[in-house]
Order: C-alpha cells, then structure tokens, then sequence
C-alpha cells in the first residue's frame, strides 16, 4: 500500500490569467490511480478552469501539467480519458442514442459500448429521444455516459450534481462511487462538502485560484470534538478556556464545542462538575467538513490580504 | 479522420436545417430557372425573367440542352447565400452549443475534427449540386415533352465541368460561412455579415467601381463574388443577356477558378489555426 505510485495527474505551480483575473493561482495538485479525488471549492474557485486545462481545452498560462503520463489534449491521454466540463453539452437535435454514437465515431470506440453506458446511466428507455427533450438530471446522466464510452481510466467529472433533485443527488453519487470502485480513477469538483465526503478518498480544496489544503477525507473526518450542555453555560466557558486553552473552545447558542478527543470526555466532565456546573449534554463528534474547509479557506484569505 | 468525417455526415443528414436550406435553394432556382420562364413563355406575355428575350429562346432556355446553366445560374448569389447559411450554421453551432468541447475531448485532435467537418459540407454542398440538377432535368424533360423540344442534352464533359463549377461556388460561400462562425465562436453574426456581403456589399461596389472609381477595379474583380459569377459564366457559356444576377465575366474562367481555389485555402487555413490555438470554453 506504501510503496509510491505514479500519479495519473500531476499539477504543478499551475496558473490561468484572463486580463486582470487570475481564475487559476499556483495550483499544486495530485491525483493517484484508484483514488476518487474531490475537487473541492466554492463557486467561482477555479476548479472548471483546472480541470479544462486537464482535458486541453484550455491552455495555461504557465506551469506544468502531466495527465496520465503525456499531456493534455495528446491523442493517446484523450483516449484514456472520459469527461464532462460544466455542463453537459449535446446536439439537441439528436436523439441521446445519436449524441452517443457520433462520439462513439470520433472517439474511434464499438458501438457495443453505447449499450453498456446507456444502461448503466440508467438511460436506456429514454436513448431514442432528442437530447433537447430531456430534463437536466437526464442530461447529466448522458454527458457521465459520454464520458464512460471510453472506457476510461481517468474520469474527469465537473460538478456532476449541480441542479440537480435529492434522488438525481442521490443516484448521481452512488453511480460516482461504483466508478470509483471498480478500479478507475475519478477526479470530481463539487462545491458540496457533504458529497465529497460521501464520495471521495482524497479532497483538494481550492479557494480563489489556490489550493488551500490536499487531504485524505478520513483524515479531516477524523478531528473530534466535545460538544457540551451545560449550566451557566458561560461558566463553563470560561472554566474549559482556562483549562484547554482559548483556541479550543468554541461558545455557539445553547452549546460549547472543544476540540478534544473523546479520550479527554471525562476529565471535561470532572472539572465542570467540581466547578459546580450541571452537565446536562456531553458527547463527542466528528468535526463537519463544513467547519475545517470554512477555517481553511479563511485563513487563506487573510494570508492572501 | 474517417470516423470524424462519419461522424460530421451523422450530425448533417439528422440535421432538419440542412434539409430546409436545400428545399429553399432548390424552390428557389425551379421557380426561376423553370416556372416564371415557362410561364412568361406559355403566356407569351413578358416578365422579369423574359423581358426582351425571343420567346423561341425561352424556350430554348428551358430545355434539357440548357439545363446545367439553371442549375447553377443561381449559385453565385442565392444559393451562395443559403450554401454560407450551411457553413455558419454547423460550425457556429459547435460554438453556441458547446459541442465543440465534448467532441475535442474524444480522441481525435483539433485539425482531424475540423478538416472531418469541412469535407462533411463539401459533401453536403456535392449532394445540394446533384439534386438540384436532378430537379432541374426532371423539369426540363417535362417541357421538353409537353412542348415538344429536342432532347439533347449537354455533353458528359460539358456536365462535368458545369457540376465542378457550381460545387466550387458553393464551396467558397460555404467554407466563408464556416470561417466567420470560426472567428466569431457564433451563428447569427456569420449569417447577417455574409449575406449582406452576398447580396448587397458586393454589387453595390462592383456598381460603384464601373461608375464612379474605374482605378479600383482590380479590387472589385478580386472580390469572391465576382469570381464566382464569372466561373459560372464560363462553364455554362451563357451570354451576357440571359445571365442571371451576379453571373457576368468580370475575369476570364481560368483566372475566377484559381481565385475561388486561393479564397477556398485560405478559408481553410485560417479555420484550422484559429481553432487549434484558441481557448476553447
Ligand atoms: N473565459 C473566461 N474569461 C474570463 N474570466 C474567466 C473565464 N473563465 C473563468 N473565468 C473566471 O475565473 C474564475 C474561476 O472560474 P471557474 O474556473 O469557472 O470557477 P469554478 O468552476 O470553481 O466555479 C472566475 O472568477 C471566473 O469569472
Ligand atoms: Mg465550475
């Protein structure tokens, strides 16, 4: 498991100027084969920049990019690779059956496997009908197939949930993870910090063009928290300030958030109640993804200012 | 390259506006190459496209002896028009679309997708020539029989070089059509530009050359227009009083053949860097 592999996607000090924006700012940037990698940024972050760069659809301003051993746009890394940009973008004139096999043409691939991605996208009874009659949710679906036709190792996929319903979400997300398991390698953006944490191994997290963190999502999963009721709450508050330092504790509504582990739940506990404080809640959590990308790209930000 | 090339015949022949343009063009040049003619004639009352012609030369006009000049009399002007619609339309689509992503994410590099598209018009423009010289036949055996006219027809070389001919017209007008799409990513702009180039600019300027500034006259003869017009003229051997509009020999036929070929290749030059350098978004 240790022993080093050479990544399918390797990103280094890329940078993407338009005029005066820099959309993509210094991105470092790593995906291993097998992995689901999630791309995670707010709106407007630059992950479609990167990953259009990826596919060579775009040129970067400077920097160094190696997809699957060549680069971008090379014919034989085109071949390997399966993607959707955005959004998904058809012929709607053409039933989702033609899109696919005119793609299935250009991309040099048996028309066997149109079948085969059209059911497994679950799209199968609708093919024969024009793109331009099928709800958003379809059209994603058809542009994930496109990018299956292939074959691919690497799977390129731009924020395959936006617009979509919580069962299109759903299905959408299970069919991501099948990919992932079946031994492809999947590099996701998603601004949804829940998704990629149902989804992926690793998440890269942009914010204004740079990379602010790469992790394993277990890895940020993993930091704990004591989320505490008690009272006088600002009692407690001050109590677990003293003792575990200002930075660990949080004060919100009704609760107090440390964070410790769950191995220091009794101490927490003992020093309340010798403080005469009724502890009426004490549990540990998993710190939300939301909190640690929200510290993370603040802090960028006032590095940044 | 093949399969690009199949796969750009797929997206024309399921295409409803390539069709529509075809049926426009071939309405078009039925309705005067064949029916005001035959009517002015059967009449024996004038109209624009008999005024001043004997009506035995009208008839003359409508048979199958003269069948390749009203099949391609009109390609230097409305048909050119409707064949620079097709390029814009198909390679503008790309841009409004967004296809042009999905289908430069396939295998095949940026060139090898373009120059598949480009020989799918020509094609498309290939099968627009043959079919409107099919209809075209059809009516002038009709006449031929009803009025009891001869049924020569022109020689196998005359026809070649007639079908050669108008296919370079529509070619021109139509790799123009696709350029512009090309340097404006669109499809609305190419069109409005063109026609307007088509049926207005030039004419407009040839006029004011003759009349008013005969020094640029060289530059009124280089116009792709004009070279059409004249290519036309020479292959068909029409005379200058049955020409219809924007057919005429402002240039000899070998000088207008080698023009349309230079404005063809720069067409396709300038197609192929512009796509292959740009941002594509
Ligand atoms: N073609 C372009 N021209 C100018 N600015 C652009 C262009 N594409 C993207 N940008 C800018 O680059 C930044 C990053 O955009 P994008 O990569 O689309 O972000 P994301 O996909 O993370 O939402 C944005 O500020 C966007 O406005
Ligand atoms: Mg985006």
């Amino acid at each position: 498991m240790t022993k080093t592999v050479e990544p399918l996607v390797r990103v280094t000090g890329l940078t993407k100027r338009y005029g005066d924006t820099l959309a993509v700012d210094g991105v470092d940037l790593m995906v291993r084969p097998g992995e689901v990698y999630g791309f995670l940024g707010p709106n407007g972050a630059g992950k479609t920049t990167t990953l259009r760069i990826l596919t060579g659809l775009i040129s970067p301003t400077s920097g160094t990019v190696r997809v699957l051993g060549g680069s971008p746009g090379q014919a034989q890394v085109l071949a390997r690779t399966g993607s959707m940009i955005e959004s998904p973008a058809f012929y709607p004139y053409l039933s989702g059956l033609d899109n696919l096999r005119l793609l299935a043409e250009y991309a040099g691939v048996a028309r066997a496997k149109i079948d085969e991605v059209l059911e497994l996208v679950d799209l199968a009874d609708r093919a024969k009908d024009r793109f331009s009659t099928y709800s958003l949710g379809m059209k994603q679906r058809l542009g994930v197939a496109a990018a299956l036709l292939k074959d691919p190792e690497l799977v390129i996929l731009d924020e395959p949930t936006n617009g979509l319903d919580p069962a299109g979400m759903r299905d959408m997300r299970r069919l991501i993870r099948e990919l992932g398991s079946g031994g492809r390698t999947v590099l996701l953006s998603s601004h949804l910090l829940g998704e990629v944490q149902q989804i992926c191994d690793r998440v890269g997290i942009i914010s204004a063009g740079r990379m602010v963190a790469e992790h394993d999502v277990e890895e940020l999963r993993n930091e704990q928290e004591l989320v505490i009721r008690a009272r006088p709450l600002e009692s407690a508050h001050s109590v677990l300030r003293r003792v575990l330092g200002g930075d660990a504790v949080r004060l919100y509504d009704d609760t107090l958030r440390a964070t410790v582990g769950p191995n220091r739940a009794a101490e927490v506990n003992r020093l309340l109640v010798e403080a005469g404080i009724a502890v009426s809640e004490l549990r540990s959590t998993e710190r939300a993804l939301e909190d640690v990308f929200f510290e993370l790209t603040t802090e960028e930000k006032a590095h940044a200012g | 390259m093949l399969g690009s090339y199949r796969a750009e015949l797929l997206k024309l022949r399921k295409r409803g506006a390539v069709w529509v343009l075809f049926a426009a063009g071939l309405v078009l040049s039925l309705i005067f190459g064949y029916l005001l003619p035959y009517l002015g004639y059967a009449t024996g009352e004038e109209n624009q496209q008999t005024s001043g012609i004997p009506r035995s030369e009208v008839l003359r006009g409508l048979l199958p002896e003269r069948v390749m000049d009203n099949t391609i009399g009109g390609y230097p002007v409305f048909a050119g028009a409707l064949a620079l619609v097709l390029g814009a339309i198909v390679v503008g689509g790309e841009y409004t679309w967004g296809t042009l992503k999905t289908i430069l994410s396939q295998r095949p590099g940026r060139g090898t997708v373009l120059v598949g598209q480009l020989l799918g018009l020509l094609t498309m423009i290939a099968l627009w020539v043959v079919g409107m010289f099919a209809a075209c036949a059809l009516c002038s055996i009709g006449i031929a029989a009803v009025e009891n006219g001869s049924m020569n027809w022109p020689g196998p070389l005359d026809l070649l070089t007639g079908f050669a001919g108008g296919w370079l017209v529509l070619s021109v007008w139509c790799l123009a059509g696709a350029v512009l799409a090309v340097a404006f990513r669109n499809v609305a702009l190419p069109i409005g530009l063109g026609v307007v180039w088509i049926l207005g600019v030039e004419a407009l300027f040839a006029g004011v050359v003759t009349s008013l500034l005969p020094d640029l006259e060289f530059l009124a003869d280089a116009m792709p227009g004009a070279n059409a017009g004249a290519l036309v003229f020479a292959v068909t051997g029409m005379t200058a009083t049955d020409a219809p509009p924007g057919v005429r020999d402002a240039v000899s036929g070998d000088r207008a053949l080698w023009t349309l070929l230079a404005y063809a290749a720069v067409f396709v030059v300038l197609a192929l860097v512009t796509t292959r350098r740009r941002d594509i978004a």
